[in-house]
């Protein structure tokens, strides 16, 4: 399993704020995760649609589509940040 | 280096006082305060939540401001970051960096407010005549962060 997290218009769009996962064998990286989330459909599939303004987190460092995903980690996805 | 994510106000003065103290080698304090503005992107703006990734938030800043230690001479260094429901006027950010010499101190400040707007994660959300919207991320900020790299 791992922990997926979702903030900001995300967490809205998706209806929710975190969720535990079961981490298919093929699922290796972020882009597999988003790709998984993302067969889903519906808002799913709009929210997370490839070229839309998505950045991940891996254990709470920024993550690039081929950052590795394991059992047990904390997986994030959100808008680009706007703070300050 | 203190970093802190809180929901209160902040007294500058005092921040910056406590930060001196006991310090005499410190001959130079440069701060930033961010603060909400009423208007954006031709809206009135009535006040904004902040959003945060608890962690995560902490972690970043902490990698932000020991890049800035790595770069220049700093003394200490200190970031406040308000979270929650804010209104027009209000304090959101403090940074206030301090060292033996202006120099470092004005670079190590501008440089941690520049990466913390691009590698924090806070999302801003408006209240505005026709309801809530997220503000979107801006290019200008990434530019802004851009003009740090290192050459070569």
């Amino acid at each position: 399993m791992i922990t997926v997290l979702y903030f900001a218009r995300l967490r809205e769009g998706l209806g929710r704020g975190q969720e535990q996962l079961a981490l298919p064998a093929a699922v290796r990286d972020v882009e597999g995760v988003r790709a998984l989330l993302r067969a889903r459909g519906g808002q799913w599939q709009q929210e997370l649609a490839p070229g839309t303004a998505v950045r991940a987190a891996v254990n709470q460092a920024v993550a690039a589509g081929d950052t590795p995903v394991a059992d047990g980690d904390e997986v994030a996805f959100f808008p680009p940040v706007t703070g300050g | 280096m203190t970093v802190r994510i809180q929901t209160a106000d902040f007294d500058v003065s005092a921040e910056i006082a406590a930060l001196r103290r006991g310090r005499p080698a410190i001959g130079a304090v440069a701060s930033f305060i961010g603060v909400v503005r009423d208007v954006n992107e031709g809206s009135k703006v009535a006040g904004m939540t902040l959003e945060h990734y608890p962690g995560m938030t902490e972690k970043a800043i902490e990698e932000i401001v020991s890049q800035a230690q790595a770069r220049w001479s700093a003394l200490d260094t200190l970031v406040i970051h308000r979270v929650g429901r804010l209104n027009p006027a209000d304090q959101i950010v403090l940074v206030v960096v301090a060292s033996a010499h202006r120099g470092d101190a004005f670079a190590a400040c501008e440089f941690i407010m520049d990466y913390l707007k691009t590698r924090a994660p806070f999302w801003k959300k408006e209240e505005t005549g026709g309801g809530t919207r997220w503000v979107e991320a801006r290019e200008s900020d990434d530019i802004a962060a851009g003009r740090w790299r290192l050459k070569g």
